[in-house]
């Protein structure tokens, strides 16, 4: 076997496994630590498709911040001494039945779509490139998603606050 | 067989899959969104895969930045709201919170 295709199947199995842990596991903290080896991987097959860039963001933002937001959020609305943080399902056979059947869906028609093809497959730099394009073709939505951003700081101060009453 | 577009449209279907599943069958509500950022990272995904092997320029990765930004948002505004019925209600159930007001 190749090399790239080994490291893709490793990644792809760190993957995929810990996505799994995520969705099944009976522990929100094993959930919540899942979800960084999930996370992690994704950035490894970003830089397996040439995007550095993204896979440099993917790190900060979900490892570093995304994350570290979940587990706060564990941890402030679960008691600490509550030995069982629990992690309830429902529902579970009729989940897995809508989900494989939308599985073998998805890849079926994944294998019979004929995707348009480029014509060369590069693996260059890209921030420069990405650097470029936000501000000249996307200089719209890059100013708006500052202002998303400023949005959502503010919202979510004021929701997470506690409220005074008089 | 040589790595291509099918494996990664493939890994990201079934991670798609697995986030939808904790999406329907949770009611942690932190469960609920750590599903909706395992739909988004597939997602991306297939945006980046899509603008390795069939665009070849960079647009692809620049949507999936923004969906990685848009993420973020999502998730402070979220977890805030999940914080505020946590002090509502003492729960943070999903299918306990059945009323819009105290």
């Amino acid at each position: 076997m190749e090399l790239a295709t080994a490291v893709f199947y490793l990644v792809a199995i760190v993957t995929v496994g810990s996505a799994a842990m995520v969705a099944f596991s009976r522990n929100i903290i094993y959930s919540a630590f899942s979800l960084l080896g999930t996370f992690a991987g994704v950035a490894g097959i970003y830089v397996l498709l040439g995007a550095d860039f993204v896979a440099a963001v993917q790190l900060l933002i979900y490892v570093g911040g995304i994350l570290v937001l979940i587990l706060f959020a564990v941890m402030l609305t679960h008691r600490i001494t509550d030995v069982q943080v629990t992690n309830r399902a429902a529902g579970r056979i009729p989940g897995l039945v809508i989900v494989a059947v939308l599985l073998a869906l998805l890849v079926q028609t994944i294998r019979e779509t004929p995707w348009a093809k480029a014509k060369q497959i590069v693996y260059t730099p890209t921030s420069a490139k990405i650097g470029d394009m936000f501000l000249q073709d996307y200089l719209l939505p890059f100013e708006l998603a500052s202002l998303v951003l400023l949005a959502a700081l503010i919202g979510a101060v004021v929701l997470a606050r506690k409220e005074i009453k008089e | 067989m040589e790595i291509g577009l099918n494996h990664y449209l493939t890994l990201g279907a079934i991670l798609f899959c697995l986030g939808l599943y904790t999406v329907l069958t949770r009611r942690n509500a932190i469960s609920v969104l750590m599903g909706v950022e395992l739909i988004l990272n597939s997602a991306n995904i297939n945006y980046v895969a899509f603008a390795h092997y069939s665009s070849g320029g960079v647009d692809g990765q620049i949507y999936a930045i923004f969906v990685i930004m848009l993420a973020a948002a999502e998730a402070a505004v979220g977890l805030a709201i999940v914080l505020a019925i946590f002090q509502l209600f003492h729960t943070i159930d999903v299918s306990a919170m059945e009323t819009l007001r105290e």
